[in-house]
This record gives structure tokens, sequence and C-alpha cells, in this order.
């Protein structure tokens, strides 16, 4: 690991102008970050460890919603009593990532900035765009099984890896942060992350030194909440495609729907088209699977994740059928 | 002969001065790597119940810090990267991943390793145990954790690399069990029930084996590791009925149930 320079910091306004140099880092869970810098592909010059910063509240908003704390942890959040009972999707999302021990130290603001699990971006020796602007990617040609279908670009097919976020999104979640010049603002989590375009270094819109203070929930959406994850073992392992969804049906008709998207894309996928191809359509099998090629409609695979186009169709229809109720499909004929 | 210090290169010059923080550029910092000049800091936590003051080179991990600094060797460094979980110890009574943790970042910490387990009451994770520990059953071991003592009386281990580390995340897993904590295996289990809601219920092998997901063993003794936790939530059981029907009652038939 290369040397830094470590302070801790006791007030988060301080911590804002303390982190403003883009090679310096803020430092929480460090649960990724400290495996980033022992391998070398982070080596922030700076870091301010912001982990005893009074931010680790769950409080009720005037709204019906929850503020949550910065820090609070992936365990904690997962176990609040109001999440578990009024946003399950988050407690399901968050239970489906990374250990217990991990889930102990990640924090909710760290949950978000995580970095991608590409193995060039991991791989000092490989080009990575994202590692080292301008290098190439490794993934275009390579190995790219875990890779994005959606909204990458020819420098970068890197995937978010958080589970937590793709609930956040689907859940109408937004981020309280903190400016350097000490302004405070709210970014909707949906609009927190990047596409990687020609920039896929940068991944949030977040300025350096930029505090997550909080993460707010409104309301809980209508409906059941649902997450499933596919990954490739039945535990700690990243979503080859994950799914959240909330859904209301009224009359046999799609009354309201939050659906997000993990493991395809480079940020958190908010299936915007699927909601808008289903709204007052009857809940179906057959509308649940139009609206899963809807949203796949541009989806593209690069050889190794080719997989993940009838993945995601699958997987998209049957966790909205499940929480429209509809009972298991007979055998026969193509399953959803 | 002292252990070698991880941190050591050849041609270290020995821990220099820390730069000011606002002073030193990326450029400062990666030279400063190359020589090995870093900041260290002054730590204080109590390890196994002791209150330890050390001065630590802020890179260095928590794993590191037990080991090489303390002299606690029980945790073990098998991937130093958090996949398999050899180096899990308790800090303020949940369990971490040691090798990814800054030493720095636990000032005033409370940290329990395989070595103080003895000492943990099974299911509040509370020092000072009350449960009766394992050493009854064995009757020649001065001392053990009920899963320890399970561990032994189960054959969950063969070469026993990645036993403390199996150990310690068993032991907060007891906890987590006890204070109704869900994983994912629980939410599985509602959506199967037809549950609104995800509630306690009794640990299925499934649920077991999603919460112990974290640490890895490369001889293969998971089945072991199962029945020791098996074993134990059956004596935690036992003894919580023990203490509903109350001292003395087993003579008593005639009460009122």
């Amino acid at each position: 690991m290369r040397a830094f320079t470590y302070e801790r910091a006791e007030a988060a306004e301080a911590a804002a102008g303390r982190a403003a140099d883009p090679s310096a880092s803020f430092i929480a869970g460090g649960t990724n970050l400290v495996d980033l810098m022992k391998l070398q592909v982070l080596s922030p010059s700076h870091l301010v460890d912001v982990s005893r910063l009074p931010l680790d509240r769950i409080e009720a908003t005037e709204e019906g919603g929850l503020r949550i704390g910065a820090l609070v942890t992936n365990s904690a959040l997962a176990n609040d009593e109001r999440i578990k009972a009024t946003w399950p999707l988050l407690s399901r999302a968050l239970l489906s990532g990374a250990t217990a021990q991990l889930r102990n130290k990640a924090t909710t603001g760290g949950n978000l900035l995580q970095r991608t699990r590409c193995y060039y971006f991991y791989d000092t020796t490989s080009p990575c765009n994202k590692r080292e602007p301008g290098s190439g990617c490794g993934a275009l040609e390579g190995f790219n099984r875990i890779h994005a279908i959606l909204g990458a670009s020819e420098h970068c097919i890197a995937t978010h890896p958080s589970d937590m976020a793709v609930a956040m999104v689907a859940l109408g979640a937004e981020a309280e942060t903190l400016r350097p010049d000490g302004r405070r603002r709210r970014v909707a989590v949906e609009a927190l992350h990047r596409l990687p375009g020609e920039r896929p270094e940068l991944e949030t819109v977040l300025e350096p030194g930029e505090l997550i203070e909080a993460v707010v929930l409104p309301p809980p959406p209508k409906g059941r909440q649902l997450y499933r994850k596919v990954r490739d073992r039945s535990s700690y392992a990243f979503a080859l495609v994950s799914v959240a969804v909330a859904l209301e049906v009224e009359g046999n008709a799609v009354s309201s729907l939050r659906l997000a998207l993990g493991g395809v894309a480079h940020k958190p996928w908010r299936a915007s088209r699927a909601e808008a191809a289903l709204l007052g359509q009857p809940a179906t099998r057959d509308s649940f699977r139009a609206a899963a090629e809807a949203e796949l409609a541009e989806a593209v695979g690069h050889g190794g994740n080719d997989f993940k186009l009838p993945l995601a169709r699958r997987v998209i229809a049957a966790t909205l059928a499940d929480a429209a109720g509809l009972t298991p499909e007979a055998e026969e004929g193509e399953p959803v | 002969m002292p252990h070698r210090d991880p941190l050591d290169r050849p041609g270290r010059p020995g821990a220099g001065p820390a730069a000011a923080p606002d002073t030193l550029s990326r450029a400062a910092a990666a030279d400063a790597g190359q020589t090995g000049a870093a900041q260290r800091e002054s730590v204080t936590l109590t390890v196994n119940g002791r209150r330890e003051t050390v001065e630590v080179d802020v890179r260095r991990s928590l794993l590191d810090l037990l080991r090489e600094q303390l002299d606690l060797t029980g945790s073990k460094k098998g991937c130093d990267h958090g996949q398999c979980g050899a180096c899990t110890v308790l800090v303020n009574g949940r369990r971490i991943n040691a090798c990814l943790s800054l030493a720095v970042m636990h000032d005033g910490d409370e940290v329990v390793t395989v070595e103080g387990l003895e000492a943990i009451d099974a299911q509040t994770l509370a020092p000072g145990g009350t449960m009766g520990s394992g050493a009854a059953a064995l009757g020649d071991v001065p001392s053990l954790h009920p899963l320890q003592a399970a561990f032994v009386r189960e054959d969950a281990f063969q070469c026993g690399y990645c036993t403390p580390g199996q150990l310690c995340s068993g032991v907060a897993l007891l906890g987590e069990l006890a204070a109704g904590e869900a994983s994912i295996v629980t939410w599985e289990r509602a959506d199967a029930d037809g549950a609104d809601a995800v509630g306690a219920a009794p640990a299925s092998d499934e649920e077991l084996r999603e919460r112990m997901s974290g640490n890895l063993c490369r001889c293969g003794a998971y089945p072991n590791i199962l029945g020791a936790l098996r074993r134990t939530l059956g004596q935690i059981e036992e003894g919580a009925e023990r203490a509903d029907r109350g001292p003395g009652r087993d003579g008593a038939r005639g009460g009122t149930g």
C-alpha cells in the first residue's frame, strides 16, 4: 500500500473541505477502499476518516419517509424494524449482498460509492479507462461475463456492483450531500451515478470533496416489494442480473410500478420503459414479458455476457409475476 | 527472533515524521510509499478485555496490529482481501474482517479475538459469559466458549487455519440470531410461508450456511461446522428452557405449570 496521510474528521463541514483535493479520499467502512489500496488500484495521498461523524441515525421524516445517516451500516439498515415493515425491498437487497462481516462495516454512503468489480479495473497490468483514462478497455475483447448490456460505451462496459443502490433507485431515494463550499443539495440516487460515455473514470455527479450525509427515502411506493438476485453461487457473489420491484395491481391492471435493475449497467438501472409499457396494462405474464422486451430493446452483449439478455428478460418477467401474485406457470411453453 | 514487519521493505530508512496533510501531493505520497516514510499514530483500544496503547503506521490493518504488535496470532491472514473470513474478529460486538480495516480507525474500540472468546456470553456477546463454559464437557481444557467446545466435539476442522475466524463468526452469528436479525434466507422463508413480514424462526441449515458464507474452509469441514453450530444452539435452547422452569421446579411437580 502506498503511503498516505490520515486525519479523523470531527465535523462534516471540515471533512468536505479537507477532501476537496482530487487525490484525497473519504474513508468510512473501508471494505472496498482498503482492498483497492492494497492492490494499488487506488492510491489516495490523503484519507479523511469520516467514520466518527454523527451520521449514524435513522430518523422519520415529516413526509412519512426515513432519513438514513450515511454511516448507518448495511446490517443496521437491513434490520431496522421500520425498513423491514415498510421498505422490505431495501432489507432484501442489502441482505442479498456481501457477507455478515462486510455488512457490519459497509455504510449506506459507501455502498453507493463502491467501485466496479470489473476484473480489468482490479488488474493493474491490464488497460482500463476507468483506472487509467486513455489506456483502453480490457473487457471489451476479454472476459466479460459480468459486464454491462445496457448503457455501456466503447470505452467501458463495467457494471455497478451494488444491490442496495438498485433498491434505492426503485424506492425513489435521494442522497443529501454537503459540498466543500458548505452548500448542501439533494441528488436522486437514480441521477447520482453516470453512464460511462467517454469519461468512465467519472462514476458519479459528485464533486471532489462532496460528502454524502444521508439518504432520504420517500414514503413507500404502493404495492408489493420484491428483490430478486441471480448470481453464480447462492451467497457472497455479485449480481449477474438483479431486479427490484414495487408493484400494485388494481382490478387486474398495473396501477403503480417502480422497477430497477442491477448487474446490467454502469449504474443502477431504472427501467423506465418497462414501467411506462405496463402502467394501466393487464397484470399478465404476456404483458410482463412485453415490458421486459421493451426495456431491453437496445441491450447488447459483448460475447461472454450475451446470456444476460435472455436472463434479464426472464428475471424481469418472473419477478413482476411474483409481485403481482400470479400462480406459477405451467411447465409447458417457454419458461418466463 | 521477532516477526518480520510486513510494512518493512528493503532499504527502508525508518519512519520519518508525517508531512502536513495539506502539503502532501500525490507524487510526494508515492515517493513516501516507495521509501517507506509514513505517518504514525497512537491508538488506544481494548483487546480481549485488556487496554492497549500502540503506535501504528496508518497503513496497518487491524489484523496486522493484532498479529504483529500485540502477538495475538490466533486471527489468521488468509486472503487479506475480505474474501475468506480467516481474520474475523468482533469489534464492539460485531463481526468484521480485520484485514479490511485500518488499525488507526479503531481508537477506543473494543476488540475480541479467538483468544478472548471464552469470556463472551453465548447469547448477549457481552464479556463475562454466564452460560458456563464447555470445559466441563471436555474435562481437560481450562475454559472454552460453548461453540469452541462444540467444534472439538463435532470435529469441525481439519488443518485449523480458518477455525479462529469460523469461531468468531459463529459466536457473532449466535448473537445475531438471538437478537432476531434477518438474513436473505429468512426473507425467502417468509415468502415461502406466505408471511407478510420477516420474523424470528428456528434456524434451518440453509439459514446457518447463508450466515456463515463469509468464512471459507479449504478442507471442507462445513458439515461439521454446521454440526457445531447446531449443538451450541441446542445447548442455548436447553439453557433457556431450564431458566424458564426456574430453580428447583423439576422436583415440584404440583405447581401451576
